[in-house]
């Protein structure tokens, strides 16, 4: 995908050209070559055999991610749950016991926080690991060539793994505040719980379609990494993390269009529709997050391809 | 006539770079760019740009890394690229090895091209050797089965055995070296690219390296394309030879011609501004005017092989004239830290300048140096060598690289280790 790769073998106005400029001695072996390297012209040019050949270092990647991450660490893999426990506790503290902020009746504030977190998490990974690709592989792409996109969608899946352990933290909880105490008597799974598969996928192509957006206009322009890292704390606030959509409307209603149209904001609602019932669900609602997200992933990949060939020179 | 199976075929490769500050002030270019793209016009700076000598400074602020490359590779060929630095050889390997685009041009191949820019690329201290070497080879574009099936090899190749299940962060800078290289001497490509990477590990493993490489290319018809400053290595190992000079071919043709082009082609940058220095002791009565270095065909070189014939021509331009059967020259062969290794004194040859008139030489015959860069302090004196009688005094006057040579015939190039080398021989 990173060059114009393909098979020439039936494009006979190909070897003409070809044959009047060549020796003799040549012209036989002239037919049939395999692979072509020149500058890049098409749009999209995404070669997914070639990825397919690569997928083994798609394994390995994440492999590597999965066991160095919390390498020479005490607590190590311990900290995928510390990390959303504590920033719910806090929440609950500061949003739902200090600023009184509903939640519905019959679910634990904690609760709904978890759910909230352990979604914004798995979109917010995916976006800032995947917004440095380019810069933090500098290393690597500078010498060796494999279809690039391999590096960000090794960090989606990864934090995808990281995602399913967060996951089974918020499963255990909600199993305790179900089974062992009374408070969560309004928590309760609903039937479209069968798309939560398609919900996860939505975060994941929209986190990478928007950091491979950023990484690949990083490589120009270093602005924008500043901008990522308050930008994604910024963008939790508004995509109701920590307060229901319908509150919101309710108390600011002026600026309740900046939170609504927001997709993450859709898709953390619907995360919570499907696993708690809180709020509603509509079809449009569900098809609106989607499109948004295959958009962003589109136009990323454009993006991505685009700069994958020049980076080297400008970054 | 026999038909040549053309593996790989270079056409019209180009390579433009933009100098200065880049990541700043391009929005400007950008927004160019895109305003002739609109109106469906060339882009602007592609037309500007002036070939790559990175000594002289230029007008303006592109420069073509590469212009206008042709080449082709036969099937089981090792092409040798050699240059010098600035040439272009890292440009066209990493075109070569798709990690950037050429801004013109087109390179057709039959085969699938590995590349090996860097041995390690992409090893991960926190991992194991093991882990490592599976991610290297899948970096390096290898499956997990072909890698699965060649561990025990690469690992045996290595000879890191002990601590191939140790991360990789407790290894000597050495093994890591050997880890890596052994991963990529197992690669199996139709076409293999390669950097300098021969240059490491030690003589043992570099041994095994450089026989691991003839075996690639010769036991098993691979194509190699081969980027190297070490031309001992590149006469060993090629069958042909290119030489870039400014991101153009000067030079194409077999191993042996392709290196003597290269040692002999900065014949006329040679010569030396030593007439402008000003850091020179003594009277002055004459002034130590250029050195210029000759191999034995005349030709001016600043490169001369190991045991070969080396003559040294010190031009002078003289400011009084002076009894010069009473001058004293003493020409001395310093190493990087100014150790004399060398030392050729007139006084002690009872050589005769009376008929001095621009030029002394000093003809050395067989030069028994081994690889390194040597620079020459020249000294001058008037009857004694005391310091009153300094006539010219030139540290570092000039400078010229031995290479590496197979002086003994043995079939093994002498070490780039100590200066002098003579002969000797063990028995027991």
């Amino acid at each position: 995908m990173f060059y114009r790769v393909k098979h020439q073998k039936n494009r006979l106005f190909v070897f003409q050209t070809q044959i009047s400029n060549l020796p003799l001695t040549t012209k036989a072996s002239s037919q049939d070559w395999l692979y072509t390297i020149s500058p890049k012209k098409k749009l999209i040019d995404l070669n997914f055999k070639e990825i397919w050949r690569y997928r083994d270092l798609l394994f390995l990647f994440v492999k590597r991610d999965i066991i160095t991450q919390y390498k020479q660490t005490i607590l190590g893999p311990l900290w995928y749950f510390i990390q959303p426990l504590f920033t719910s506790v806090i929440f609950t503290l500061i949003f739902n016991n200090l600023a009184a902020i509903p939640t519905g009746n019959g679910i634990p504030s904690f609760l709904f926080n978890l759910a909230g977190i352990t979604s914004w998490n798995y979109f917010s990974s995916c976006l800032t690991g995947t917004s440095d690709t380019f810069k933090a592989n500098q290393g690597i792409f500078g010498k060796v060539y494999f279809p690039r996109v391999i590096t960000p969608l090794s960090i989606v899946f990864s934090n995808l793994i990281k995602f399913g352990i967060q996951l089974l933290v918020f499963i255990s909880f909600y199993i305790y505040f179900v089974f062992f105490t009374d408070k969560a008597s309004n928590a309760l799974p609903q039937l479209t719980i069968i798309l939560l598969p398609i919900l996860i996928l939505f975060m994941g192509l929209l986190g990478l379609g928007l950091g491979m957006i950023i990484s690949s206009m990083t490589t120009k322009y270093r602005d924008l990494s500043f901008l990522v890292g308050f930008g994604v704390q910024l963008l939790m606030y508004g995509s109701a993390v920590m307060y229901p959509l319908s509150y919101f409307k309710e108390k600011v209603p002026e600026y309740s269009w900046l939170v609504e149209y927001n997709p993450m904001t859709t898709i953390i609602e619907l995360f919570r529709y499907m696993t708690l019932g809180i709020g509603d669900f509509s079809i449009s609602q569900f098809l609106y997050a989607g499109t948004i997200s295959i958009i962003f992933f589109l136009l990323g990949l454009v993006v991505f391809n685009k700069t994958e060939k020049s980076f080297i020179d400008t970054v | 006539m026999k038909e040549k199976d053309i593996i790989l075929k270079a056409e019209h490769i180009s390579k433009q770079y933009r100098l200065g500050l880049v990541g700043t002030g391009t929005i400007s270019h950008d927004l160019n760019r895109w305003w002739h793209k609109v109106r469906g016009k060339a882009d602007p700076y592609l037309k500007v740009g002036e070939s790559n000598d990175r000594s002289t400074k230029g007008q303006s602020e592109y420069v073509w890394a590469l212009q206008d490359i042709n080449f082709e590779v036969e099937r089981g060929e090792v092409l040798g690229i050699i240059g010098k630095n600035g040439a272009g050889k890292s440009t066209l390997l990493k075109i070569l090895s798709k990690v950037t685009g050429p801004t013109t041009g087109e390179i057709k191949t039959k085969g699938r091209i590995a590349s090996l820019l860097e041995v390690g690329t992409g090893f991960h201290g926190e991992m194991t050797g093991r882990e490592n070497v599976y991610l290297n080879g899948a970096i390096l574009g290898m499956t997990k089965k072909e890698i699965s099936s060649k561990i025990d090899e690469i690992i045996e190749f290595s000879g890191c055995q002990r601590y191939i299940d140790t991360p990789v962060k407790r290894y000597s800078s050495g093994m890591t070296v050997r880890l890596a290289f052994a991963v990529a001497a197992f690669l199996e490509p139709e076409i293999l690219v390669i950097d300098e990477v021969l240059a490491v590990g030690d003589a043992e493993f570099q041994k095994k390296a450089i026989g691991k490489m003839q075996d690639i290319s010769r036991g098993e018809g691979r194509t190699v394309i081969f980027v190297s400053h070490n031309m001992a290595a590149v006469k060993s190992l090629c069958t042909r030879g290119i030489v870039l000079e400014h991101g153009k071919v000067v030079f194409e043709g077999g191993q042996n011609e392709s290196v003597d082009y290269y040692l002999s082609v900065e014949s006329e940058k040679a010569k030396l501004d030593l007439i402008q220095r000003k850091d020179r002791l003594g009277n002055g009565q004459f002034i130590l005017k250029n050195i210029i270095f000759y191999n034995k065909q005349d030709k001016a070189v600043k490169e001369v092989l190991t045991g070969n014939y080396l003559k040294i021509v010190v031009e002078v331009d003289k400011v009084l004239e002076i009894d010069y059967s009473k001058l004293i020259v003493s020409i001395a062969f310093q190493d990087k830290d100014l150790n004399t290794v060398l030392l050729f004194s007139s006084d002690e040859l009872k050589s005769d300048f009376s008929g001095l008139d621009s030029k002394f030489e000093l003809i050395i015959p067989k030069l028994m140096l081994r690889g390194s860069l040597y620079t020459l302090k020249v000294v001058t004196t008037y009857g004694s060598t005391m310091q009153k009688d300094f006539i010219d005094v030139v540290d570092n006057a000039g400078s010229f690289n031995v290479i590496e040579n197979d002086l003994w015939n043995k079939g093994k190039n002498n070490r780039r280790l100590g200066q002098a080398i003579i002969e000797g021989e063990f028995t027991v």
